[in-house]
């Protein structure tokens, strides 16, 4: 795989010479020094939402590997992820211990809404970063009043936003049902959807609600199909996501069928739910789907498969979760290669603040990461997408 | 009219489902006199048994025999072994040790198995039948295993002198044991039995609901419902029970008060279904002696 | 289990003063440990109230439930309705969450009392399932904060004492939790304890002596509700935060572990079992990153087989001994 070689080295490359000019004296807050830096996390690696989990594991193995080529400017980086069963209590007293006990220099892809909302106070009260918070609600770019916190993927609102622009656009006098998962996740995608259409959302006829607990939906879609609408917004994550598809398909409704960003992966969503009964979804991306054969001889794909085979085995590779992992990750590593020397809280949050037009290998082409003093919102941009049976076809233009 | 037949039907495919765990659990009872909470994650677990089967290349059907085989050997090696020691214990630490067992086989299964949803085969056609839509092939062949498993514990029970020996040994153990009956045996295989069912109905869930560790938490708590209405002592009962419940959650959650309260919902049926008619509706009614 | 469980006479001198000891080292500790540190013990507190509780309805009275993180719940959410969109002062929502939490353990108390062991532990399993989903409903949302969650803040300590908020949060969580074992102890030594242990150990024979079955089985179940819901507002406050997502059932889980490990109808087992359910899950996670949970379960089945009357058993039958040696 020397294209795939040459693409990482590029990168590598690329990103140092990104750096700004680091300035020779060294600068350290507690939690780094000359051979280590700490990194805290909190993830449910027990619980209800341990699926989760797995984006922790991926991201401790792909520090194993950056630091078996010899970290970051010559510092390993230590990861403390500690597991809060996705409990927001749990989360307050694991993070208490990462900042108070552990001393970490920063807290990196704490993962949920709840668990991170019950900690945004502390976090900024004692000035640790919180960053790249693994959540897409839309609350975590607000520099002005939470200067410490930043999120990472696009934000629920964003995308319930670019499906209300679809459907206007192309079916204007369409009568809406929408299924969301009854979480902070759902309602915020479900608001990102009424507030895109605006005026006009009384276009949506029914909404109905599940519980990730709920053994079945067939009762949800069936009402959604009597409300007679022929839109359908799918807002679930993957195992439920799979059931809708299935039901509606099955039950012989034929909406047009948007699904959540979540839940796009070809190998655990559409495939148990039957790709025939998947055709003509339609989808947001930033990440590649690393079963879509879009991108079977893609070489930045190759290489994180091949990442996954040496380092995380266990890991499944049509779980998008490690892809995105995977990707924040490298999102850390370029934001603490910037660092430089100075490794004080203040400039890790400056250099997340300063990343311009980083396109990740795991990215969709054309959808970079930028951010700026007052953008908190790394990734904003996401392409749509028709499945057509074997894979994502990209239509449109990429949407800021 | 059209979508209440369909939802009544979606109701029956789901109640089905609860019919079958409810049955395992009432197996349970009338082999030990136990509430069994850990019994969805043995359920579960056999189900992964099923799986890691059928990945490494044993067909459907002889995987499904081993798998009921391996589980009634897991459930008599629990009753020997995790049980048998603490057999004098006050109801609450049965009920504490049953929560550590659950809790074990959820969080070993997530460790062996990672969490991602897992598609797992169905052996009935996929074409519904009919050409209808309102319910699949599976939705109706699983209905008919769980009958099928009904009449065979019924008729267990009822025919066979194993049976009575069994139920004679959680009546009256004293009593069982001056007629010759191997009291510590009878519950164990009532533990194997149960565990195989539990095998059954996992395997008809799991393509249904898709296998992941947590696919028989939400179930549990509608099985016991289902085991409740019918009365904890009745297989029939449990089976009409869970068809029951199914049918009310789906009307009830689309007509009456909203898919955002069906847990309430289920709770509020529990307890009224216990302090109207304890004994649920078919059950007999204890009479103690004072 | 023989009423020899019942707290006992008045005690004698010595152990006053071993008593005396006790608080003296308890008050010096949050000067000795991290605020972290702290913290966590301030939530051993709050866990010990709401054991304690949970240990009069099941341990005292015989009747399982599976459901006390539902008036948890209700306690945690009373305290940061209140401080949040009434500007109530942190230590008047105690009370108020007493109140509220009594009245909702007795009216839930009133149908239960026909239920008698599993089919109560179910009745109360289904409330600690169904709860999260109440708290998150719609017509709830305005108060409850929804899915969201409220944010709260850690009260400060009075008169300008030169102690940290988190101290602070500790002494007034100690002062709370001696309240509440004191008035405990009160109950359960006089006759309505009494009547409780009757209930539980022989039911007829307790009517046949005139004892009220209905009534004091309500009210077992108001008081044991009570004491949850302070210790759910004790550890709101403490955490700062509530959310429908802290009040799963794994709390009431958790809860009933914590009384049958730290050891049934027992004051102290509360202390030990709180100390459990706080420090070995964290534990459990240093022995199997993996697997935490099967490590917990493995624990706690461990429990009931070498030790079924729990630590506080454990503790008595050392202290039996030592006693038996001395004389």
């Amino acid at each position: 795989m020397r294209k795939g070689k040459i693409l990482a080295c590029a990168f590598l490359l690329s990103a140092l010479a990104a750096a700004p000019g680091a300035s020779a004296q060294k600068k350290y807050d507690t939690g780094a020094s000359d051979t280590a830096i700490k990194i805290g996390q909190t993830m449910p690696y027990s619980g209800p939402a341990s699926a989760y989990g797995t984006i922790g594991r991926v991201e401790a193995a792909y520090f194993n590997m950056v630091n078996e080529h010899g970290g970051i400017n010559g510092r390993k980086l230590e990861l403390i992820s500690l597991d809060d069963g996705y409990s927001p209590p749990k989360t307050v007293e694991m993070t208490r211990r990462l900042v108070e006990q552990e001393q970490v220099l920063f807290d990196f892809q704490p993962l949920g809404t709840a668990p991170n909302s019950a900690i945004h106070k502390y976090m900024n009260a004692k000035k640790v970063p919180q960053l790249f918070v693994a959540t897409g609600a839309t609350k975590w770019g607000d520099p002005k009043n939470f200067p410490w916190t930043m999120g990472w993927q696009p934000s629920y609102q964003t995308e319930g936003k670019i499906y209300a622009k679809d459907i206007l656009a192309n079916h204007p006098n369409a009568k809406i049902a929408v299924l969301y998962q009854n979480d902070d996740y759902g309602k915020d995608l479900l608001k990102g959807l009424k507030d895109g259409l605006g005026a006009k959302a009384s276009m949506i006829v029914k909404e109905a609600s599940f519980e990730v607990t709920d053994p079945s939906i067939d009762s949800q879609i069936l009402s959604l199909k009597d409300s007679g609408a022929d839109v359908f917004v799918n807002i679930a994550t993957p195992k439920f996501a799979a059931l809708a598809i299935r039901k509606v398909y099955d039950s012989g409704w034929k909406p047009v069928h948007y699904l959540n960003n979540v839940s796009l992966s070809i190998g655990a969503v559409l495939t148990p739910a039957g790709l025939e009964k998947s055709v003509g979804l339609i989808t947001v991306a930033y990440l590649k789907d690393a079963t879509d054969p879009e991108w079977a001889n893609d070489p930045a794909m190759n290489e994180y498969k091949a990442f996954l085979a040496k380092y995380y085995p266990q890991g499944n590779v049509a779980d998008s979760s490690n892809v995105y992992g995977y990707s924040a990750a490298q999102t850390l590593v370029q934001v603490l290669k910037q660092c430089g020397d100075n490794l004080t809280r203040e400039n890790i949050m400056k250099q997340a603040a300063n990343l311009k037009h980083l396109q990740l290998p795991l990215a969709r082409p054309g959808i970079e990461v930028n951010t700026g003093p007052d953008d908190f919102f790394p990734f904003e941009a996401l392409q749509l997408a028709r499945f057509d049976g074997q894979r994502w076809v990209a239509y449109g233009k990429v949407i800021e | 009219m059209d979508t209440f037949l369909a939802q009544c039907l979606s109701g029956l495919a789901t109640g089905g489902v609860y019919a079958s765990l409810a049955l395992a659990l009432v197996m349970i009872h009338q082999a030990t006199r136990l509430v069994n909470f850990a019994q969805g994650e043995l359920a579960m677990f056999s189900t992964y048994i099923a799986w890691s089967l059928i990945q490494a290349g044993v067909p459907y059907w002889p995987a499904f025999a081993l798998t009921l085989a391996l589980s009634f050997a897991a459930g008599l090696l629990i009753e020997r072994v995790v049980l048998r020691p603490v057999r004098g214990a006050p109801a609450l630490s049965m009920v504490v040790i049953f929560i550590g067992l659950l809790v074990i086989l959820n969080s070993v299964a997530g460790w062996i198995y990672s969490y991602t949803v897992r598609p797992f085969p169905s052996p009935f056609p996929p074409e519904p039948p009919f050409g209808q839509h309102y319910v699949s092939s599976h939705d109706l062949g699983a209905i008919g295993v769980t009958i099928a498993v009904l009449l065979l514990v019924y008729a267990f029970f009822r025919f066979t002198t194993l049976g009575l020996a069994m139920r004679a040994a959680a009546q009256n153990p004293e009593s069982a044991r001056l007629a010759g009956i191997r009291v510590g045996w009878m519950r164990a295989l009532g533990w194997g039995l149960a565990t195989a069912i539990g095998a059954v109905a996992g395997m008809m869930v799991a393509p249904i609901v898709f296998l992941d560790p947590n696919m028989m938490s939400g179930v549990l708590l509608y099985a016991f419902a289902a085991a409740l209405i019918g009365g904890i002592d009745n297989p029939f009962g449990a089976v009409f029970g869970g068809f029951f419940v199914g049918v009310l959650e789906n009307l009830l959650g689309a007509y009456a008060i909203g898919q955002e309260l069906k847990l309430t919902l289920a709770l509020v049926v529990i307890i009224a279904v216990l302090v109207v008619k304890p004994a649920g509706l078919f059950g007999r009614t204890l009479v103690k002696r004072v | 289990m023989r009423a020899e469980n019942l707290p006992g006479p008045a005690l004698p001198t010595w152990k006053w003063a071993g008593l005396a000891a006790l608080l003296a080292a308890l008050c010096a500790l949050p000067f000795l440990l991290s605020n972290f540190s702290v913290f966590q013990l301030t939530l051993v507190m709050a866990y010990a109230i709401v054991l304690v509780g949970l240990n009069m309805l099941t341990g005292y009275n015989g009747q399982i439930s599976l459901g006390h993180g539902a008036f948890y719940a209700i306690g945690a959410y009373a305290a940061a309705i209140l401080m949040d969109r009434y500007g109530v002062a942190y230590w008047m929502t105690l009370p108020v969450a007493a109140a509220v939490c009594l009245a909702a353990g007795f009216l839930f108390g009133l149908p239960a009392l026909r239920l008698e062991g599993p089919y109560l532990a179910l009745a109360t399993f289904g409330l600690a399932v169904a709860l999260p989903q109440l708290l998150k409903h719609k017509s709830l949302e305005q108060w409850t904060g929804g899915v969201q969650g409220i944010t709260i803040l850690k009260p400060d300590p009075p008169f300008g004492l030169p102690i940290n908020a988190d101290q602070w949060l500790y002494f007034f969580a100690l002062a709370v939790a001696i309240v509440m074992f004191a008035l405990a102890r009160n109950l359960l030594r006089g006759r309505i304890g009494r009547a409780m242990v009757a209930i539980r150990d022989n039911p007829i024979a307790a009517e046949a002596m005139g004892i009220d079955i209905a009534l004091y089985k309500s009210l077992t179940f108001g008081v044991s509700a009570m004491f949850t819901g302070v210790g759910g507002a004790l550890g709101a406050i403490a955490v700062q935060f509530v959310a429908p997502d802290s009040f799963n059932v794994f709390l009431s889980i958790a809860f009933l572990v914590g009384i049958v490990v730290g050891g049934l109808a027992s004051l102290q087992g509360a202390i030990y079992g709180a100390l459990f359910i706080q420090f070995v899950p964290n534990l459990a996670d240093r022995v199997s990153r993996a697997a935490p949970w099967a490590i917990y379960g493995i624990m706690v089945i461990l429990f009931m087989y070498l030790a079924p009357g729990g630590v506080a058993g454990i503790v008595h039958r050392i202290s039996r001994t030592w006693k038996r040696r001395k004389t």
